[in-house]
């Protein structure tokens, strides 16, 4: 099929669905590419280079599949065939009338940022992809506002005291956030309401800031979901201690197909530091932060700078169009089993289903819930701890008790042997002791040179052919020999093969 | 000072050098000064059974023949031990393992003709006027027994390490009965013999113990190796032990005990490696029972071509890298040393993460390395590494499966639960090379293959990796 890349029509958007990479690899699903001249220029990506990808230029509307990152505006959709396939970033989920709208028209409209969180889906993850960049850019755009280093320094001409970020919400972005906080010198704070993030916090070199609540949360969505009013109070306090102390804050929280949730309060903002930076990564959604503007810059009254960007991923627009780009032909892959360039949909595979929000112009959306892999079952309080198969260590009355007894065994056993035997018992038990210790001390590395050590050492028995040969029958004789050369196989082969391997240890 | 004093103090003080040898081996500094007491320590008893043998007055044939069998397996062993591939080592081993079996039954045998063939002779006779005689013919049988089961087992192993048969466990009905029923039957022989040695009863005995050790080892599995192979050299020991005591010999008693002792402490490693119990190991493989859970969805994988990896690994500040069996296998060691020295000469800090477990041998891994030139320090054991998998950017994990297996660690209800592994996972990233998504020895699937941060780069792994060489 014919599958079309779009200029993005939306203003100040410079990321493309597309980029020459994933072209190609469109192409070896058996589809042809064509791209709207300039699609990519924006993000670095000129038409040249699409065209050395092996697809051409032309009017991406007048393809089968045509492929988008924002969704494109109604006269676009007018223009698309009947019977096309159109994928894009719809939003189903918060813009019903968008919804409405791609009902009524004779299409099949996939969106991309529907994709269920399941495992299986990752790869098709653009939220997360996309999440992942902007809370990158977050801090890149704080430390552009903000007016001093984010390391601490110890210069001669003074201290710098590393800068203090707060980053509310550890999802993707926020995890982004608190690495690239970290990695430029900062010391960082998270706070999150699902108390399981706390280790990929500590991970990444942030400190989790827990809300002391009883009501903490398993999510079954892989999202935050909101939460009780004794929770809120206690978080609005700790923000407000936290916020104080603050450089810089990077709000993160959003809840699927509702406003984000109002964190921090105008108050709050008043009493931080003047020159201090918040960067609002829900401003789209109305913001975690009393006093954003979506998309704008604002200095409050105390000097404290607000981000309300909405496109933060866009500002990394080469680097948002790969992902994005990769995520799209992971489920073009998904829609061409065949490789052969004919796109099947399936409607009974849960991630081809979440996706389709009109299937053949008729309106599919919502999907039925997807329940999530990655997240825990809910537990009720009693469940039994599998019993680990791991044995456990002897106590030391067990040990002491086996001892015992094997010493009686020992005991019996020698003292009813004939008296002859006892120095060769003696020997033999005394012999077994000293190899345990002398073994127990060998390196990991050295038990192939000691096995064959310990092969040409038990050549040994040659002693005994040695001084059978020459005795008795000449059957005995017979033997002996064979016994002798087998021994000596061992001695000599074993001791050379020890000697080469050994020399073939060497240190760097 | 006499013939036969003189040979005892030269025992002594060879299997003090046996010991000296062995305790060498403990770090690599002292281990080629620890090869060579051992060759010291045997050619002081080699010489002082000569003379004590020469002094009993054998005759100019029986010493030219002993001269001749002697130089024969010199040259034999020498021959085999110059040509023998790293990768050959395990069959080696378990060849050598085999004649120690096989001289015991031998020497085992020349006891009986020499005394109980003879009830009448001179040899009985003075056995008989120190009240031992019963004790000869109990040492006879243990003596051949223990041997001819290390010969057969030995034999076997040799076979399935060398793919000449198939590697996979044998399963008789009532395999554990067969082997306990063996062991039942060869006390009854045991004491009928001791009471009134025959030759029948010797012959009995000695197919009993052949077809012992068959079944034994054809009844384990490939991956099991390792406990097979250090178990048979514990046999090996307890065989030269076990003619020690037929003959009287100290130094034999010393020797086999020392060298029982070893395979036992190896075997007993190699268990607590797979954190399974010696008895499990010998009565049977893995995959008697379906593993359950495995339809559990674990996502799809990500592949990766060589030129990805390469441009992964050229970004990269530290790299570990986890070779298995698969690696030995692929003859992929010398393209993996080349890939290591390449970075290393980039600057990147590269190490390697063996698993006690890995290969057929222990130590197989080390010995693979060091044959390709990769400086032994930077080859650190499962527990030297595990704690640094957090801080290392790429692990490479190259032909191994299940000694990577996060299952091991994390989920109870695999079979693998409690098998400690290395903790590749925790890296940034993992680069798994793998002929296809065949689940591993122990037929458990790997989840380690679906996690975000691992990315599959399929096909030959000595070919990848020299295509990742050519890339960088």
């Amino acid at each position: 099929m014919i599958v079309g890349v779009l200029k993005e029509a939306r203003d100040g958007e410079r990321r493309v669905a597309a980029t020459p990479a994933t072209v190609e690899k469109i192409r070896a699903l058996g589809h042809e590419v064509v791209v709207d001249p300039d699609a990519g220029a924006a993000a670095g990506f000129p038409d040249a280079a699409y065209e050395t990808a092996g697809a051409r230029t032309g009017e991406a509307v007048t393809a089968d599949v045509v492929l988008g990152v924002n969704a494109p505006p109604p006269d676009h959709l007018d223009r698309l065939r009947p019977g096309a396939t159109v994928i894009a970033l719809f939003a189903p989920a918060s813009d019903p009338a968008t919804v409405e709208d791609l009902g009524r028209r004779p299409l099949t409209v996939l969106s991309l940022d529907a994709v269920p969180r399941i495992s299986r889906a990752q790869s098709m993850d653009v939220l997360s992809s996309m999440a992942n960049i902007a809370g990158y850019r977050a801090v890149v755009e704080a430390a552009h506002e903000f007016g001093r280093f984010f390391t601490g320094q110890v210069t001669a001409a003074g201290k710098v005291p590393p800068a203090r970020v707060l980053v509310v919400g550890a999802g993707v972005a926020g995890l982004a956030a608190i690495g690239t906080a970290g990695s430029l010198g900062a010391i960082v704070r998270a706070t999150d309401p699902r108390p399981e993030v706390a280790d990929q916090v500590r991970s990444l070199g942030g400190e989790y800031l827990a809300i002391e609540s009883p009501e903490t949360e398993v999510s079954a969505t892989g999202y935050a979901k909101e939460m009780g009013d004794d929770y809120k109070a206690r978080e609005a306090a700790l923000y407000a201690r936290q916020c104080r102390e603050a450089d810089i804050v990077i709000t993160t929280a959003l809840i699927p197909g509702r406003p984000a949730p109002r964190l921090i309060t105008a108050e709050t903002v008043a009493a931080m530091k003047p020159g201090s930076v918040i960067v609002d990564m829900a401003a789209a959604n109305g913001g975690n932060v009393e006093g954003t503007v979506p998309g704008e810059r604002t200095v409050t009254a105390n000097g404290v700078t607000i981000l309300g960007y909405t496109d933060l991923a866009g500002r990394l627009p080469a680097q948002a169009s790969q992902l994005y780009g990769t995520n799209l032909l992971n489920l073009l892959k998904l829609l061409t089993p065949g490789k052969d360039g004919r796109l099947v949909l399936d409607m009974d595979d849960p991630v081809q289903r979440s996706v389709t929000v009109v299937h053949d112009g008729e309106p599919s959306w919502p999907p039925p819930p997807v329940q999530v892999s990655a997240a825990p079952a809910p537990t009720t309080g009693a469940t039994p701890v599998p019993v680990s198969p791991v044995r456990t260590p002897m106590t030391a009355r067990r040990r002491f008790t086996g001892v015992a007894l094997t010493a009686l065994a020992l005991f019996l056993v020698v003292g009813f042997a004939p008296p002859a035997l006892l120095p060769h018992v003696t020997v033999f038990v005394l012999a077994i002791v000293i190899g345990y210790y002398v073994i127990g001390h060998v390196h990991h590395a050295l038990h192939t040179p000691l096995m064959s050590v310990t092969n040409a050492i038990s050549g040994i028995i040659v002693v005994g052919a040695l001084l059978q040969i020459g005795h008795g029958s000449t059957l005995v004789t017979a033997l002996a020999a064979v016994a002798i050369l087998l021994a000596s196989i061992n001695v000599f082969g074993g001791f050379a093969v020890t000697r080469r391997m050994l020399g073939m240890f060497n240190r760097s | 000072m006499s013939a036969t004093h003189a040979a005892q103090a030269a025992y002594l003080v060879a299997a003090l050098l046996f010991i000296l040898a062995l305790a060498g081996l403990s770090k690599h500094e002292s281990a080629r000064l620890g090869n060579a007491f051992g060759m010291l320590g045997m050619a002081v008893a080699l010489v002082a059974t000569v003379v004590l043998a020469a002094d009993r007055g054998i005759g100019a044939g029986a010493a030219g023949l002993l001269a001749a069998a002697m130089l024969a397996g010199a040259l034999i062993g020498l021959w085999r031990a110059r040509g023998v591939e790293m990768t050959g080592m395990p069959e080696l081993i378990a060849l050598l393992h085999s004649f120690v079996g096989l001289a015991a039954v031998l020497v085992g045998w020349n006891g009986y003709l020499d005394v109980e063939h003879h009830p009448g002779g001179a040899e009985a006779a003075a056995l008989d006027a120190l009240g031992t005689l019963g004790i000869h013919h109990a040492e006879v049988f243990v003596g051949v027994f223990i041997g001819a089961v290390t010969f057969t087992g030995s034999v076997v192993a040799y076979l399935k390490l060398a793919a000449r048969v198939d590697s996979r466990p044998l399963t008789l009905p009532g395999k554990n009965a067969l082997n306990l029923g063996a062991l039942a039957l060869f006390l009854v022989l045991t004491v009928r013999f001791t009471v009134a040695p025959a030759l029948w009863l010797l012959i009995a005995a000695t197919a009993l113990a052949l077809a012992l050790g068959w079944h034994l080892v054809a009844s384990i599995g490939g991956g099991d190796m390792p406990v097979v192979v250090s178990m048979l050299n514990s046999y090996s020991g307890w065989a030269a032990a076990a003619s020690g005591f037929l003959l009287g010999n100290d130094l034999l008693i010393v020797t086999g005990a020392l060298v029982g002792s070893s395979g036992a402490y190896l075997s007993y490693i190699m268990c607590r490696a797979m954190n399974r119990s010696f008895l499990a190991v010998i009565a049977g493989g893995f995959g008697i029972e379906a593993p359950a859970g495995s339809e559990v969805d674990y996502g799809e994988h990500q592949e990766i071509t060589a030129q990805g990896a390469a441009e992964v690994l050229a970004a990269a500040r530290s790299v570990v890298i986890t070779p298995g069996y698969g690696m030995a296998v692929a003859q992929a060691q010398y393209p993996v040393a080349e890939l290591a020295s390449k970075l290393r000469a980039q600057g990147v800090d590269v190490r390697f993460g063996i698993h006690p477990v890995a290969g057929r041998l222990p130590g197989h891994m080390n010995v693979l390395l060091a044959e390709a030139k990769v400086p032994y320090d930077i080859v650190l054991e499962m527990d030297e590494i595990n704690g640094d998998f957090a801080d290392t950017d790429v692990v490479l994990v190259i032909g191994a499966n299940d000694t990577v297996n996060p299952a091991g660690a994390e989920d109870p209800g695999s079979p693998l639960a409690g098998m400690p592994v290395l903790t590749v996972w925790e890296a940034g990233q993992v680069i798994v090379f793998k002929r296809s998504m065949a689940s591993g020895y122990a037929g458990v699937q790997n989840p380690l293959f679906f996690r975000p941060n691992t990315t599959m780069l399929f096909g030959d792994a000595k070919d990848r990796v020299e295509d990742i060489v050519s890339a960088l």
